[in-house]
């Protein structure tokens, strides 16, 4: 395995007496892409908030790149490389879906409000640049998020497409490790296929290390390098997808104690 | 992918229904067309040309349309851009206007020139500000509403009381009779004495500040207050540092605020607690909305509204027309099945008819007194009743009975509605000619409360405003 970006150990979180995550260990390779699966209330979204600094870790240690980032806010992560994006899409509805994308580089530009207010070429400079930014960003979702649909408000977009521009917002913030929670939630059959197409590419293309949360079994087989269950807040199996799905464990937390025996 | 036709179609219905309709469509198109330099251009030459041809008293309206509009301007960046619920928005106006009062008058005695105390000043406010938006770090939504509504309400308490206070020797805020002899504007030797001379010195802020908030709300600060608005959490997530941006706002809503008090004070040549009140505020807060939160041309159109109409309603011919549209207007829009509704109007005229035969029959002529004096009054002489004797409490127990005829109307429905509604109708208009006109100090509220509701009932998003989508 190369060198981790993301290195997670024996991370715990409470809320009052319920256990969300127990003494988990996770690692996530640079260039690689770890699926989290596992049933509902199983922890995975809550460990995403805790990576990305919406809650604090009770116990453990959360490691970027070598830099622990324990303690640090959303606002702190997100400018050191972690993007996410959120299972209850969170676009910013009226703003224009190019805005969505540009308003994600703020911290990557240094403006100042003044310079603005009066146009300095510096000021200009940067707009422009900000807009192809956001632009090469949105290109990457093809005929999806093109052309016309720039200039239209975020909440004319179908679910699907508010996926995409959520994706696209997330990469212009020029992330080292990308978290996608439930990216295939809501979609058709076509469109779960582009999705899973499109987290290859992200990677091959972009270059990211990507952390996914799916409930597609289809998607998980088709992008995952490397798949992590959880139940309960503690990791029940890790490994290839096919390792993973067999795992009686696994099937247990799915499907009922028991289930693995009578298969 | 071949979706694009489909879902163009899709995409457009938004637009589609957007798209302008009604008598005002024409204007409103045309404006939509109007590259924003061409729209200030337009405001400019209308605001140049407006004190030559309005007497002192016009100006002085202008004056007030054109502060209203400076401060719905700064109010937008807090409420309309960054999200945040303001209400302590006139204190920072208060703050600047007393500052301005203090250096510039013999209540400290001080006279700082202008290009002194202006900066400072402007500085001052917006440090208040920024330290009021602390609270706005933990607060949102109604919490930070009601903390900052405490902060308005404990200024004014504090300048009308400030002699009070324990350990205080002198009184700087001159407590409920304010501070009186403030200075002009003075720049570059030239006195802004006069009610033009502040006008255009006015319209010259005004068009600087909407060009830096043009220029601001297509920015990176601007794009970074309206995602923090449409969702604090996933701004942050997006390398925002939210409470960085809040305090931004506040101050920069706080320094707009405190420069038009300033203007304010040496206008009025005076300060008093009474101009800061929550009253003022919601005038401001109408502005805004009714112009359309977020937009700043709608700002400015909101403050023309908010401070133009009120003062137009001083006529009574006016208020007599608005009245009676609005009467037809509710008329209109609750009697979908036209033949209920002339039903209705025939029965009113027949009821007026046969009251003022029965009134004439039982009285005699003694009891009419003089219709009046506006054109609606004449035209409705000889049919509707005014009382010559006792108008006052005659009009008084009318009011109570139209006030069971609205509840009544209510709780009616069908025909039965139609007979509530004559008499009501009638009792309403004996009611306006004979009491309500009388008093337009007190009407002229009344019906301006009535037409923002009515306004805002038919566009919700204001006039000049977009319409906002919370739901996912």
């Amino acid at each position: 395995m190369t060198t981790p970006i993301l290195e997670i150990t024996s991370l715990s979180k409470t809320f009052g007496g319920l256990q969300v995550v127990r003494d988990l260990d996770i690692i996530v390779g640079t260039g690689e892409i770890v699926s989290v699966i596992g049933p509902n209330g199983a922890g995975k979204t809550t460990l995403f908030n805790l990576i990305s600094g919406i809650y604090r870790p009770d116990e453990g240690n959360i490691v970027l790149d070598g830099e622990s980032i324990m303690g640090s806010s959303p606002e702190q992560i997100s400018n050191l490389g972690v993007a996410r994006t959120f299972q209850t899409l969170r676009v910013f509805l009226n703003m224009t879906v190019r805005e969505n994308v540009m308003a994600a580089t703020y911290g990557s530009t240094k403006t100042r409000m003044w310079q603005s207010a009066l146009r300095t070429p510096a000021a200009r400079r940067e707009d422009a640049e900000v807009r192809s930014i956001a632009e090469e960003k949105l290109a990457f979702f093809g005929d999806r998020l093109m052309g016309y649909r720039w200039d239209q408000p975020a909440y004319s977009l179908s679910y699907a497409n508010r996926r995409r521009l959520e994706i696209a917002r997330a990469m212009a913030t020029n992330p080292r490790l990308l978290m996608l929670d439930e990216p295939a939630a809501g979609m058709n059959p076509v469109e779960t296929n582009e999705i899973t197409e499109l987290i290859g590419r992200l990677r091959e293309e972009a270059g990211y290390s990507i952390l996914v949360i799916e409930h597609d079994m289809h998607v998980v087989e088709g992008i995952s390098d490397r798949v992590i269950a959880l139940d309960h807040g503690v990791k029940i199996a890790e490994g290839s997808f096919e390792d993973v799905a067999e795992d009686p464990l696994v099937i247990e937390a799915y499907l009922g104690y028991g289930a693995a025996s009578t298969k | 992918m071949s979706h694009i036709g489909v879902d163009r179609w899709v995409e457009e219905s938004g637009d589609r229904q957007e798209q302008f309709s009604g008598w005002t469509a024409p204007a409103r198109r045309m404006f939509d067309k109007l590259r924003p330099g061409w729209r200030l251009a337009l405001l400019l030459i209308v605001l140049s040309i407006y004190p030559l041809l309005v007497s002192q008293g016009g100006v002085r309206i202008g004056i007030t349309v054109l502060l209203l509009a400076m401060l719905a301007l700064g109010l937008n960046v807090v409420v309309g851009w960054a999200g945040l619920l303001d209400l302590g928005y006139v204190a920072f106006y208060g703050f600047g206007a007393y500052l301005y009062a203090m250096v510039s008058s013999n209540q400290l005695p001080m006279h700082w020139p202008t290009w002194v105390s202006i900066p400072v000043i402007v500085a001052a406010t917006a440090l208040l500000g920024a330290l009021l938006s602390l609270p706005s770090r933990r607060l949102v939504g109604d919490y930070l509403a009601i903390m900052t509504l405490f902060f308005a309400q404990v200024f004014v308490e504090i300048v009308r009381n400030y002699s009070r206070l324990p350990g205080v020797s002198t009184d700087i805020t001159g407590g409920p009779n304010g501070i009186t002899g403030v200075d002009s504007w003075t720049i570059f030797g030239f006195q802004f004495s006069t009610f033009n001379h502040n006008f255009y010195l006015l319209v010259v802020l005004l068009a600087l500040l909407i060009v830096g908030l043009h220029n601001i709300d297509d920015s990176r600060t601007g794009r970074a207050w309206r995602a923090l608005r449409e969702d604090t959490l996933a701004a942050e997530h997006m390398t925002t540092p939210v409470n960085r941006l809040k305090m931004l706002a506040f101050a920069v809503g706080a320094a707009i605020a405190g420069l038009t008090g300033t203007i304010f004070a040496a206008v009025q040549v005076g300060v008093f607690p009474n101009n800061f009140l929550l009253v003022f505020l919601i005038t401001v807060y109408a502005a805004l909305i009714l112009g359309g939160i977020g937009s700043i041309p709608g700002a400015i159109v909101g403050a023309i509204a908010v401070a133009f109409t009120p003062e137009i309603l001083r006529n009574p011919g006016a208020a007599g027309w608005l009245f009676y549209i609005g009467l037809l207007a509710m008329l209109w829009t609750v009697f979908k099945q036209r033949a209920r509704l002339v039903a209705v109007l025939a029965g009113v005229v027949a009821f007026g008819v046969l009251l003022r035969l029965g009134a004439l029959a039982i009285w005699g002529e003694s009891i009419l007194g003089t219709p009046n004096d506006t054109f609606t009054g004449r035209l409705l002489d000889g049919w509707l009743l005014i009382i010559g004797e006792q108008q006052d409490i005659v009009a008084n127990y009318a009011f109570i009975l139209t006030v069971v005829g609205v509840l009544g109307v209510i709780v009616t429905k069908g025909w039965w509605k139609v007979a509530v509604f004559v008499p009501t109708i009638y009792l309403a208009m004996f009611v306006w000619e004979n009491k309500l006109a009388l008093q337009p100090s007190v009407t002229r509220q009344l019906l301006f409360g009535g037409v923002l509701m009515v306004m805002m009932a038919v566009r919700p998003q204001g006039l000049l405003g977009t319409r906002r989508v919370e739901i996912t």
